[in-house]
């Protein structure tokens, strides 16, 4: 019975593509056509396209191209439009924020952090249009807007980090900068600079949360899997027509563990984990340097952090005759 | 079917190895530093731990301190007239050894016809690196200890010592974005290749300079407060120079519970302290201060002489020369003979003056790892 536990969907259908309703009077059409990819079948749907871009994609996809040519300019730039060093140091390059001297400012030179800002503006109206698409998009095929409210969580703990946090500071200087090394220093200067922010409670729960839909996906991809030789894998039907592969589903766990999510609640428990990592992130973020400044005193001060022997090391700036 | 899973399999293996040239393969030794269970560890990889440089055996036995003084026996002995000829000419073949390229010899400093002559910038500059070394030696045992630093501690046999920095950019704020790196983001050795400010020289070592700390001291923001994020990521670049220094981990001075903490950290942390002191005060008061000294093609891109960080001593050793002291050998070279000839009983105390002597005593403590039961 092997057969049932594979990584690939073993089935796929050929006919005429799906190509969907008609669209309402002066919408943009679908585009792109449709046809059959054997391999991306192996991974999901065979059928790829039409895409319904509309004014909202494309305005989304304009801004969004905008924002990551000016982000790669700027660094192409940088290495003096050398194409060897560009993708040498690709992973090295970023696009800065403007420095401290400039404070919250509205117009900073080009050169120095004015691009950053265009680029960040330009990326955030880009998910914001393509959130408000996913919005829109769910409307007209009659569904929940979750996927909106997921996205906007994601959204949330950018800004704040971009945006939101920075202006609160009164310092461009705070944001993250566009780079892929970059912004990883950035996080690690940030947890040095405010004391260590695994001691920030909000980021323990970003953590607790992110570990936690990794293990609940892995949870409920390995159970839709181990009961997919009963049909496990429509889900959707399961839930209202409960058949033998949600039964089993169910005691396997209840029975493993004493408790057991049905097949819509499962969905739930992913989706609340999942949006809770960001915003419970954004607001570990929204609180660094603005409420708390160092989170290991702060862990010290409401009794979390650990206590280790003291080393009997003494600051030699606190020794008299330290001036030098 | 089975195609597919050998073409998966093939492929994963391929990824496998090639994730895999970025490891340092063979065995590693860990020891423990601090406390257990804080990760207080240092990992060392013995293939690419750097090795001492040879230590050459002195030019001959170093000869008793009599006779007549190196003043009396020659001419324009400047800094060491106090010593005698003696010795004086002892610690000359002993230069020569450590500093002078071989074809050069005496004559790499000196006018084979005129000895006292200060025509060649090499004797200029090698009289005022013996001010230097007495004053390492003599100022900042909190650092170097008893074990002192001599010429060869950091020239260890080449004429400029094979590691020194000058500035990287350009002073001034360029303009434009063509090529302008912004101090930052490339892979930089200085910085263990981090994409972090790549200069920490000048920034921190330039120059004599004030406590470089960015944590907060207080729970909540202050107004006193003003380190920025991006002040981290400098002093995180400097962090990342003292390691690749050192050839150590943050956790051989650090505890990564709180970097800034004092009583977490280790004892070496206070002696890195003074160290960064030390390199400030060098660089500014007898390295600097021979930028008119210094022909062209001894400088920097940018003019500025060739300076020295923890790199120039250390070369990848938590002790330069593993901890081998040859200032017996050399004993000239501890402290100028003024401050030699008041005998003093304990080595701390030849420091010149009260701050000197704080320096110098400062309890640089918890040299023991504690709780390592």
């Amino acid at each position: 019975m092997a057969r049932y536990q594979n990584i690939f969907t073993q089935v796929q259908l050929r006919a005429a593509p799906e190509m969907g309703p008609a669209l309402p009077p002066g919408s943009f059409p679908r585009i792109g056509g449709a046809g059959f990819n054997y391999w991306m079948g192996k991974f999901g749907n065979a059928q790829i396209g039409p895409i319904y871009l509309g004014t909202l994609g494309m305005a989304s996809l304009a801004c969004g191209l905008l924002a990551f040519e000016i982000i790669g300019l700027n660094m192409w730039a940088s290495v003096n439009w050398d194409p060897v060093q560009f993708v040498r140091q690709l992973f090295w390059l970023a696009l800065e924020p403007p420095a401290p001297k400039y404070g919250f400012q509205m117009f900073v030179p080009l050169a120095e952090g004015g691009w950053w800002q265009i680029a960040g503006f330009l990326m955030t109206t880009s998910v914001l249009l393509w959130a408000a698409r996913t919005y829109r998009r769910a409307k007209e095929l009659g569904m929940g807007t979750h996927i909106f409210w997921a996205f906007m969580s994601a959204i949330w703990l950018m800004v704040v980090l971009g945006f939101i946090r920075p202006m609160l500071m009164g310092s461009w200087a705070e944001a993250v900068p566009f780079g892929i090394f970059p912004h990883l220093d950035w996080t690690a200067a940030f947890s040095i600079r405010y004391g260590n922010l695994f001691y920030n409670p909000f980021h323990c729960l970003s953590i607790a949360f992110l570990y936690g839909s990794t293990l609940l996906f892995a949870m409920h991809g390995a159970t839709i899997l181990a009961v997919g030789r009963y049909g496990g894998e429509r889900e959707i039907e399961q839930i209202t027509d409960r058949g033998t592969a949600s039964e089993r589903a169910a005691l396997f766990w209840r029975w493993t563990m004493g408790f057991n999510a049905t097949m819509e609640s499962i969905h739930r428990w992913a989706w609340w984990f999942a949006v809770l990592t960001p915003l419970t992130g954004g607001i570990g973020i929204l609180l660094t340097g603005t409420v708390v400044d160092n989170w290991y005193l702060w862990a010290i001060d409401h009794g979390y952090a650990p206590s280790y022997p003291a080393s009997g090391t003494i600051d030699p700036a606190t020794l008299p005759g330290a001036g030098q | 079917m089975n195609g597919y899973r050998h073409a998966a399999a093939a492929g994963a293996a391929l990824g496998s190895l090639i994730l895999l040239t970025g490891c340092e393969l063979g065995p590693k030794t860990v020891s423990q530093v601090g406390y257990r269970g804080a990760g207080l560890n240092q990992i060392n990889d013995p293939d690419s731990t750097a090795k001492a440089s040879a230590i050459p055996a002195p030019p001959y036995a170093v000869p008793e301190d009599s006779g007549p003084l190196a003043s009396e026996s020659y001419q324009n002995v400047q800094v060491l007239g106090g010593v005698s000829a003696e010795r004086f000419n002892h610690l000359m073949a002993a230069i020569t050894q450590w500093v002078a390229p071989p074809a050069e010899g005496c004559n790499y400093c000196h006018n084979p016809n005129n000895l006292a002559s200060d025509e060649k910038y090499t004797k200029i500059v090698a009289r005022r690196m013996i001010q230097m070394t007495w004053n390492i030696n003599t100022k900042y045992a909190s650092h170097v200890k008893q074990t002192g630093v001599t010429c060869y501690t950091c020239h260890a046999g080449n004429a400029v010592p094979k590691n020194m920095w000058a500035m990287s950019d350009a002073p001034g704020t360029p303009t434009r974005i063509r090529g302008n790196k912004f101090g930052q983001n490339a892979p930089n050795p200085a910085v263990g290749y981090a994409s972090l400010p790549y200069d920490p020289f000048a920034a921190y070592l330039g120059q004599k300079n004030d406590n470089i700390r960015v944590a907060s001291k207080t729970v909540y923001p202050t107004a006193a407060q003003t380190a920025s994020t991006k002040d981290a990521e400098s002093t995180y670049g400097l962090m990342m120079h003292m390691s690749t220094a050192l050839g150590v981990n943050c956790t051989y001075c650090h505890n990564s519970q709180s970097f800034s903490s004092w009583p977490l950290s280790r004892g070496q942390r206070a002696t890195a302290w003074y160290g960064l002191r030390m390199v400030g005060e060098t660089n500014a008061e007898y390295i600097t201060s021979l930028q008119n000294v210094f022909p062209a093609y001894r400088k920097g891109p940018h003019g500025d002489v060739y300076k020295v960080n923890c790199t120039t001593c250390h070369q990848g050793l938590n002790k330069p020369l593993n901890g081998v002291s040859m200032l017996p050998d050399n004993p000239v070279l501890r402290a100028p003979p003024a401050m030699r000839a008041a005998a003093l009983p304990g080595p701390a105390d030849n420091a010149a003056d009260p701050a000197d002597a704080a320096n110098a005593t400062a309890p640089v403590g918890g040299t023991q790892p504690v709780g390592t039961e």
